[in-house]
């Protein structure tokens, strides 16, 4: 019986959150528009949503999936050191492109140099890090949060290089912004993504297998490297074309899951990947219309986003320690 | 069949198990003893492909591991580890049914439920199918999971400490469901269980070892004697016969 009152709760949620998502959508999309400035704003508008909900996709797939794969609940793909691998790629950018600083910040280059070394990079630690027998997942992990932390290092260093007129380029590209989307970038990740969607389209039963543990995962005739190691590379290559796209986004994943796992009993990641990115794109538009549109561009939407979920940890801690 | 043939693991410079050949028999309940650390789990671990071998082979039905296809031989062999930390939240009916992953691939068939159902009532699960595993107590967890490796139905089952913190009442109801796997659908039961006893009472067949060797096998009567688990455990225990079974008093 508890199981069905769960049920509903987590189909009540599902529908609230769909509601505030059509609600901030509808008022993103159609607020303030006339007959006169439509053809205007209205592309512009719609190449924002979907960046949103292709950016969302991005981080709530790679982040439910990660937490199984290393069977954690408190790890997401930041922890590999995704977003200071790309601002050491901005800030090499910004350091060694010259006169066309400000034209190599945005477009094809830009981003297709920060989507190809990212994946390079990662997929060269896994294949490094992995293939040994005795090797586990951790060890990966561990080297990628000491990699992240030497280019966090990296880029500090090279950022004191800079004169203020490039480091002011470069703070541009600290924070995720959907202003400056460039519509052909978004068609090339947009097929990148679909393209690790048809890859993994059957994979979520297994996932659901992996979540029992390497051991049982082994014993029920899972290819338990297989699958990690597989889920490691779409990661990689879910958090580098969203990460190029609008820069340092994986703060969203650890307040997405913990979201999904409150709302959602079941194991299934056919259900879990689709509440949290109903979760992701709830919060991601919200943020969004909040931000150009209450604050007039003054807070960026990752500020607003770590404000809301800091509240709502906080709240979590409190609720734990009076139950 | 299960053979191995010359079966190494080692940590670094550190042999666990040293040139293990053996050949167990089917249709047996086969029990493996020996002190902490004389590499009973190692050895069924890898027999079960749970942990990678550093050398030797081994074969399952005259294949050797690495050439069977894993879903194949998740149909075949199944392990069941002594430490079962779930992350997950999972009711005891979801869980067995994740022992028909191997068939169904997570879709579940008629055929599928209907195996479900008896593994859950070859335990006397019923009442608690539908609560959550991390609600039971221990015992009821322990159940739990080997009813999952009877519905994946599998010739060979290794159970590496089944009856680890359980009560009398319920290492009992275990060890006969054990023991009816094994008479009635002829199963072939590889067991690594620290009471004596119980593998005096409910083993066929026993496997001694020692410092990552096999030191002696043979038929539970043949084992259970004063002088071979001298050898074994290093102590003086007192054999008697109660009711046609071997009986170990080691308390003093």
């Amino acid at each position: 019986m508890e199981a069905v009152k769960k049920h509903k709760k987590t189909i009540t949620i599902a529908a609230f959150f769909t509601f505030v998502l059509v609600l901030t959508g509808g008022l993103f999309l159609f607020q303030g528009l006339t007959i006169k400035n439509a053809y205007f704003f209205f592309p512009r508008r719609l190449v924002k949503i979907a960046a949103v909900l292709l950016v969302g996709y991005c981080v709530s797939y790679s982040s439910v999936t990660f937490q199984t794969i290393t069977n954690n609940r408190l790890l997401t793909p930041s922890i590999m050191g995704f977003d200071a691998l790309y601002m050491f790629i901005q800030t090499v950018i910004v350091m060694f492109s010259g006169q066309k600083k400000i034209a190599m910040m945005s477009g094809y280059t830009n981003f297709f140099i920060s989507v190809i070394v990212m994946i390079i990079c990662s997929f060269g630690l896994f294949l490094i890090l992995f293939r040994g027998r005795e090797k586990n997942i951790y060890f990966l992990l561990l080297t990628g949060t000491v990699i992240g932390s030497l280019f966090g290092g990296l880029s500090s260093f090279v950022q004191v290089l800079l004169d203020p007129h490039e480091f002011s380029i470069l703070q541009n590209k600290m924070f995720a912004s959907f202003n400056n989307i460039n519509q052909n970038l978004l068609q090339v990740s947009a097929v990148l993504v679909v393209v690790t969607m048809l890859l993994t389209v059957r994979d979520n039963p297994y996932l659901d297998v992996v979540s029992l543990g390497q051991e049982h995962a082994v014993n029920l005739g899972v290819n338990y490297r297989r699958v990690v190691l597989k889920n490691l590379m779409i990661t990689a290559v879910l958090v580098s074309v969203s990460t190029a796209l609008v820069g340092p986004i994986t703060f969203l994943g650890i307040l997405v899951v913990s979201i999904t796992r409150k709302v959602t009993t079941t194991y299934k990641h056919t259900a879990r990947i689709a509440m949290a990115f109903l979760t992701s794109a709830t919060l991601l538009v919200s943020a969004m219309y909040l931000a150009e549109r209450v604050f007039k561009f003054s807070a960026p939407i990752s500020v607003l986003i770590n404000f809301a979920g800091g509240i709502y940890f906080i709240y979590l801690i409190l609720k734990e320690r009076k139950a | 069949m299960i053979r191995s043939e010359n079966l190494v693991k080692s940590y670094g410079e550190k042999v666990v198990l040293d040139n293990v050949s053996l050949n167990l028999p089917k249709g047996k309940m086969i029990a493996f003893i020996g002190a902490n650390g004389a590499g009973k789990s190692t050895l069924i671990s890898l027999m079960s492909r749970i942990v990678p071998k550093t050398e030797g082979c081994v074969y399952i039905d005259n294949m050797e591991l690495q050439q069977w296809n894993n879903n194949e031989l998740a149909k075949r062999i199944s392990i069941l580890k002594q430490s079962n930390h779930l992350n997950i939240r999972l009711t005891v009916k979801e869980l067995i049914s994740f022992g028909r992953f191997p068939y169904s691939k997570g879709r579940l068939t008629k055929k599928d439920n209907e195996i479900i159902n008896q593994a859950i009532s070859f335990l006397g699960l019923e009442n608690i199918q539908h609560r959550y595993i991390d609600e039971l107590s221990g015992g009821q967890r322990q159940m739990a999971y080997i009813a999952m490796i009877i519905a994946q139905d599998t010739e060979y089952v290794f159970l590496d400490e089944p009856l680890n913190n359980l009560d009398m009442r319920h290492s009992v109801q275990i060890m006969k469901g054990l023991r009816k796997l094994v008479d009635e659908m002829n199963k072939t039961i590889m067991v690594v269980i620290h009471d004596i006893n119980f593998i005096a009472y409910y083993s066929d067949y026993i496997i001694a070892m020692k410092d990552g060797k096999v030191v002696s096998q043979g038929y539970t009567n043949e084992i259970i004697t004063k002088d071979v688990l001298k050898e074994i455990y290093g102590m003086d225990i007192d054999v008697q016969s109660v009711n046609g079974k071997p009986i170990c008093l080691y308390y003093n």
